[in-house]
């Protein structure tokens, strides 16, 4: 039996004009919560989603997507592009992201600085890249290659790492500028990826958020992690999207902005995902710190 | 420790031990002081296999309400070492999933699983399916006899029909709730699987009736498969079997009957 997807779809003819991602917050959109966001009209900035969900050909998440997208806007999030990977960027997948782009005009679109499919084998999460001369030259040519295939600059995102490459002789901030610079693409800029990768690697998450290129950073990530130890018992944080942003977050955030000023801001919840009404209150709590920047700045 | 190495390699050498545990984990991966980190290259395997777990979890809920949630996660450990996904297309993830469970020596014992994992792989590939109108009772008013028996369906894009010798629909809905007494396993059962429109329905067919609408979705005219269902059994009703078919919406509008 043939599986069809986006790219053999009947979905109606889009008809989304350009909607721009405001400074504001939002949140990472979930098939159980669009009943009550639509009905209540929830106060959200705007709604993000992976775009390997919306890769099938029709049905119901097309439908939820489109009236989501007819009310607030929306920015395209890919998770399984493996921008970071050795291989080619694989076409199909990139068909099917284009046709996602295509179809719903998002406000922003981003990808990863990570790789996920190696053989062809998609392994469904994140993996690490070495920081080397090598590294950056497959990534910006693999950024080139869909930033040219979608007709639209992308952002990337930096990643959370649990581990080293004995072989990176790049620092993770010049890595991430250096990509900007050389693809042109701009930057998302994850700030629980921050916390977690400077508490695993034993380094000031302020000093890398001082010397990052923040200019680039047109949307923020916002969301909670797990703990655990390493090898020698040291703490070692998970990134595992599964609970409310944690406090040193929120500290990290309130500095970021204070550089950049205010800037789309997404909460992401994607594990034992809970009540609407819970990621309404991250969303205000992110708003809040939005509201008090931009009077801080007008202030100024 | 290896000898660190540039350029090709790294995804090779990363990726080799994600799945297998055997496997030695890559030897240019370090905690931040350059020490082997073991525990750390773990918390990337970790997520690999539980997130593949997780999606079987969910596009298989019945199986594993049915088999218990430990004997899931071996069973589906071995499939995803054997089977790891070929698409970031998560929701098509498990095609073979039903072909597995079949042939999976400790399920010897329980060969009804694969057949539940057909229904419920159809259940979500309905889902994701292409909308379509389907093909309504009225299209096919006014038609002779002889354009009647002539009549060829085209299928809906969401339809899908699981012949079974075990009770598969009721099975099915363990993934709701576990029924007192369990679920009788002699009492074989067919099912219907259509998306009229978002939502995914689900009909339990006699034998007659799946192979009846079997030869529809093939291709064969009405007559034709009535002429092969009656052979089989002169009182299967043929009317209520197309008037089932045609309410559930498992043919698509533009099916020959509709052009008239």
């Amino acid at each position: 039996m043939t599986i069809h997807t986006i790219l053999q779809s009947n979905l109606p003819a889009p008809s989304f004009g350009h909607q721009p991602i405001p400074a504001r917050a939002g949140v990472g959109l979930k098939p159980q919560h669009v009943d009550e966001i639509l009905a209540s009209r929830a106060d959200v900035g705007f709604f993000e989603v992976h775009a390997e969900n919306y890769m099938g050909a029709g049905g119901m998440p097309h439908a939820q997507l489109r009236a989501i997208r007819d009310h607030y806007p929306l920015s395209v999030h890919g998770v399984g592009m493996s921008i970071g990977g050795e291989r080619a960027i694989n076409p199909q997948h990139l068909a099917r992201f284009k046709a996602v782009v295509d179809y719903y005009q998002p406000g922003l679109v981003s990808e990863h600085l990570a790789w996920s499919t190696h053989d062809d084998v998609f392994y469904n999460d994140l993996l690490p890249v070495p920081y080397t001369g090598d590294t950056l030259r497959r990534v910006v040519e693999h950024v080139d290659t869909v930033q040219s295939a979608i007709g639209r600059q992308i952002l990337i995102e930096n990643p959370s790492t649990y581990l080293v490459f004995a072989q990176s002789d790049w620092s993770e901030v010049d890595f991430m500028a250096e990509i900007a610079a050389r693809s042109g693409c701009g930057l998302l800029f994850d700030v629980n990826n921050v916390f977690v990768s400077a508490t695993n690697h034993g380094y000031s998450p302020r000093d890398y958020i001082l010397a990052y290129p923040l200019h680039l950073v047109q949307e923020i990530h916002l969301a909670g992690h797990a703990g655990d130890s390493d090898d020698e018992g040291r703490p070692l944080l998970i990134d595992a999207h599964d609970r409310a942003v944690c406090g040193d977050v929120w500290e990290l955030y309130r500095l970021v902005l204070s550089k950049t000023g205010p800037l789309p801001s997404l909460v992401e919840w994607d594990n034992d995902v809970p009540g609407w009404p819970v990621l309404m209150d991250e969303v205000r709590r992110a708003d809040a710190i939005l509201g008090s920047n931009r009077e801080r700045a007008f202030v100024q | 420790m290896s000898t660190p190495v540039q350029g090709e390699g790294v995804n090779e050498r990363f990726a080799a031990a994600l799945l297998d545990p055997d496997i030695a984990i890559p030897g240019d991966v370090t905690g931040p002081d350059g020490g082997p980190a073991p525990r750390r290259y773990g918390v990337y395997r970790n997520n690999v296999v539980v997130s593949l777990l997780e999606a079987l979890a969910s596009t298989f809920p019945s199986v594993r309400a049915i088999m218990g949630e430990e004997n899931f996660a071996r069973a589906a450990r071995n499939f995803i070492l054997a089977h790891p996904p070929r698409s970031p297309m998560m929701q098509h993830y498990g095609g073979g999933f039903p072909d597995f469970l079949d042939t999976f020596p400790p399920l010897r014992s329980a060969p009804f699983l694969g057949d539940v994992a057909r229904l419920e792989r159809a259940f979500l590939d309905a889902w994701h399916a292409a909308d379509e109108p389907c093909l309504c009772a009225d299209a096919l008013g006014g038609l002779n006899p002889e354009e009647t028996l002539a009549l060829v369906f085209e299928p809906h894009p969401a339809t899908f029909l699981i012949a079974s010798g075990y009770p598969v629909a009721d099975l099915f809905g363990w993934r709701h709730e576990r029924p007192e007494g369990g679920t009788d396993i002699a009492n074989a059962q067919c099912a219907l699987v259509t998306r009229p429109q978002y939502s995914v329905e689900l009909r339990i067919l006699e034998k007659a009736q799946h192979d009846f609408l079997a030869r529809l979705l093939k291709g064969a005219t009405l007559g034709e498969a009535a002429g092969e269902v009656f052979e089989a059994g002169p009182d299967f009703d043929l009317p209520g079997t197309l008037a089932l078919g045609i309410a559930a919406g498992m043919f698509r509008q533009e099916s020959q009957g509709a052009v008239e």
